[in-house]
């Protein structure tokens, strides 16, 4: 993969800004977010990378990494940023033009009860509305 | 018999974890003619400086050992503890048991060995002290300013304003220097002339000092309070009093050369001001490109000249000036780029340095602050700023940081965007260094509101495809390589000394690092002083600077000066070279080595039998001496003494570590 003046200039990068709210320039690519991830051991390219990435104008790297479905929505990487940059709403934005293509939501508001059970924790359920419903 | 006490310093834990203190102080009590031995914690602080006062006086001591740090430390210090005690402080002597001792050995005995027999080598030296007494000398109140940018400006009129008289020497025929072709100043995006300027004017029109524009200086003898410089006015082949600065004669001059203050991207009169506001606004006529002086011919400004100013016959004048002090402000030069020839410059028109791209934003540069290609005069979209060209480069270039080029880059990358909103800037770095107020801010301002893309990278090559360069990089950070086509190139050139910068060190006996750079007195605590006294330095001469940083070198160079210049008198370091003439041969070879011009020869009068007869002997002036003890050395019939370390002294300290 080579980054190019032609790939720098894509329009997906304002989209994804457009639906965060995020500027991605704001990052300065120290690392925290990746560094306090509590997953990203299993995730194919890191949280900071995912930034870098979107930055250079490399969406369909990003697109295709199974780091935004990995994540799991905890907010720590925001919450620990120096720099302020709300990476889940970032990975939101990703999954939400992901599902918008798709045109359907994995998770819907009636399938709650269901899976509704003491095991599941809050967090666990408001993640999964985050990451499987436009 | 001497009465010799002696003092350990336990430096805190930097002596005593490695020499055994008590050792110490229980060998130097047996030493010839000690009658008083001890040690404290911290020996320069003000109990321990009582123990010394109070034991001077209760035993009636006469000679003072102090062995703790090196004498550049504290000797001072403990000349003055004699002092208040009324002992001459020329009969003090430090033994350094600390930087010669403890810190570099590791095993406590033999550390503790040494230090007894440095202590031993220094009472052997102490019992031959001898009082000495330092001398006055006047001090002449005038500065002398080298160099016309930002720092001598600012340093020049910090002295007049104190009331001193300064002569400012500028090489070039205005004032100004390096900022006056900046376009805007970093982090506050100031207009660079609109903040120069009026500094300019206010020099000129500063009744205490004497500018000399186009001149150099091309000698300096004398010494701290007493310097005495050639200053070379080179003709300037206008009259500076006749002349109005209307321009006709630089309209109507037929030579063309590439002008410097443009970065060599436009070309200049022979006759010509090197840029609007310059100071003094007077041409100059450069004779090596004018066809008057070339071929004979022409002559055409002359004639041009309603005024009259024009004089082809002016010569040099050469004038000897005295100084108190001297400010050393010769600012930098960018790093010749011959030897990156993967970049292309000098190939391509459109591969440029920051230097030459700051003239082009520049509204009084080439374009009229439109920045256009210097190939096809268009509009650049894509500008690719690459930093670290031969700063950092151990092989190539040089191995120091220039600074101020992630600041300018991150300048140049705003200017950009707010000349043509559409264009987008790409940053090549590899680290970026923001250490300064507001910079930090002022750089992520070029990258979140610019939109500046900064790639943590180097560029590997730049070449020429069809109307465009193609710029082929890395962005380390996503591991993946980079390749933008620009159209225009930007190089941040490393800062280095201005080539001429080790000629100038020799001329004023003061010294560089292996850069070329000015060397500070201490790099912490005398950062504005040079080595020699008397001697200032302000600006990118000592080392890589922003303006701010040049500005407050240059002031604290000012009030340096300002306080020598407040001085009637000086005193003399009283360790000078003396002549035993009965001993003297005249063969004068002291004179051959002394660096200073201190050693003079002179003739005396002798009566031996009866008879008259005339000798040749050697002199020192012992205001010029600097007590480098050259001369004592070189003198075979051992003739030359350098008081406080006669040849008695030293030999008596080699007895004192060797039997």
């Amino acid at each position: 993969m080579k980054i190019t003046t032609q790939s720098l200039c894509g329009t997906m990068v304002k989209e994804i800004a457009a639906i965060s709210g995020e500027n991605v320039a704001k990052c300065y690519q120290c690392g925290k977010c990746t560094a306090a991830c509590p997953v990203n051991m299993a995730m194919d390219i890191l949280p900071h990378q995912v930034l870098r990435f979107l930055q250079l104008g490399l969406v369909e790297a990003v697109l295709n990494c199974n780091t935004i479905w990995i994540c799991a929505s905890c907010f720590t990487c925001a919450g620990r940023c120096p720099r302020g940059v709300d990476l889940p709403g970032v990975m939101e934005a990703l999954r939400a033009i992901l599902l918008r293509k798709r045109g359907f939501s994995r998770f819907k508001a009636g399938d709650m009860p269901r899976v509704l059970n003491k095991g599941m924790p809050e967090q666990g359920i408001v993640s999964g509305f985050r990451k499987y419903t436009k | 018999m001497r009465r010799i006490g002696v003092f350990i310093c336990w430096c805190g834990t930097n002596i005593a974890n490695t020499v055994n203190i008590e050792g110490v102080t229980e060998a130097a009590g047996k030493m010839p003619s000690v009658i008083y031995a001890d040690n404290y914690k911290y020996m320069c602080s003000e109990i321990g400086q009582s123990m010394i006062k109070e034991a001077i006086i209760k035993e009636k001591l006469d000679r003072v050992v102090v062995a703790a740090c090196s004498p550049r430390m504290h000797e001072l210090t403990f000349f003055k503890t004699a002092a208040a005690a009324g002992l001459n402080p020329y009969l003090v002597e430090i033994a350094n048991i600390r930087e010669h001792c403890s810190w570099v050995h590791k095993d406590k005995q033999e550390a503790t060995g040494k230090a007894i027999a440095l202590i031993r080598t220094a009472v052997a030296k102490a019992a031959r002290n001898k009082e000495l007494w330092a001398t006055q000398i006047p001090v002449e109140c005038r500065a002398l300013v080298i160099g016309g940018g930002i720092g001598g400006i600012q340093a020049a009129l910090d002295i007049a304003d104190a009331g001193f008289e300064v002569d400012l020497v500028e090489r070039t025929p205005s004032i100004g220097g390096r900022m006056a072709q900046l376009d805007k100043t970093f982090p506050t995006l100031d207009c660079s002339a609109c903040i120069l300027t009026p500094k300019m004017v206010e020099v000129a029109s500063h009744h205490n000092i004497t500018l000399y524009t186009f001149s150099e200086v091309e000698k300096v003898d004398g010494f701290v309070g007493n310097f005495e410089a050639t200053i070379r006015k080179k003709a300037r082949s206008i009259d500076l009093e006749k002349c109005t600065g209307c321009g006709i004669c630089w309209e109507k001059c037929p030579s063309r050369v590439k002008s410097e203050f443009d970065e060599a991207l436009v070309m200049r009169k022979a006759v010509y001001v090197p840029f609007p506001q310059a100071v003094p606004n007077v041409p100059v006529i450069d004779r090596a490109s004018c066809r008057r002086f070339t071929r004979e011919k022409c002559g055409i400004c002359r004639k041009a000249c309603p005024a009259g100013a024009v004089n082809y016959d002016q010569e040099d004048e050469v004038l000897q000036k005295k100084y108190g002090a001297i400010v050393v402000a010769t600012g930098f030069d960018i790093l010749d780029l011959d030897d990156f020839g993967e970049f292309s410059y000098g190939k391509h028109p459109d591969v440029l340095t920051s230097l030459e791209f700051e003239r082009l934003v520049n509204s009084s540069g080439p374009t009229g602050g439109r920045l256009l290609r210097p190939s096809d005069q268009s509009p650049p979209k894509n500008v690719v700023f690459i930093q670290c060209v031969g700063s950092r480069d151990k092989s190539r270039g040089k191995p120091y940081c220039s600074k101020i080029c992630c600041m300018y880059s991150a300048k140049h990358a705003i200017l950009l965007r707010e000349k043509y909103p559409e264009a987008q800037a790409y940053v090549f770095y590899i680290d970026i260094r923001t250490a300064g107020k507001d910079f930090e801010e002022f750089h992520r301002r070029a990258v979140e509101e610019y939109g500046a893309l900064y790639l943590k990278g180097s560029v590997g090559k730049v070449f020429p495809d069809g109307d465009k360069l193609l710029v082929k990089g890395v962005d380390s950070l996503s591991g993946h390589a980079v390749e933008i086509e620009a159209d225009m190139v930007v190089l941040a050139a490393a800062i280095k000394a201005k080539s001429d910068a080790p000629q100038l060190a020799r001329l004023l006996g003061i010294s560089t690092d292996t850069h070329s750079f000015f060397t500070e007195a201490h790099p912490k605590l005398r950062p504005v002083e040079a080595h020699t006294a008397g001697i200032f330095l302000a600006g990118a001469c000592q080392g890589p600077k922003d303006i701010p940083e040049t500005v407050s070198q240059a002031s604290g160079a000012a009030a340096k000066a300002i306080i020598l210049l407040s001085k009637d008198n000086l005193l003399s370091n009283p360790c000078v070279s003396e002549v035993n003439e009965s001993l003297c041969t005249g063969c004068l070879s002291c004179i051959k080595v002394c660096p200073y011009g201190a050693v003079a020869e002179k003739t005396i009068e002798e009566k031996i039998h009866g008879k008259a007869l005339k000798r040749r002997v050697a002199e020192v002036n012992e205001a010029l001496c600097q007590g480098c003890g050259s001369c004592t050395v070189s003198c075979r019939p051992g003739a030359v003494n350098l008081k406080g370390f006669t040849n008695e002294q030293i030999m008596a300290e080699v007895d004192a570590i060797c039997l």
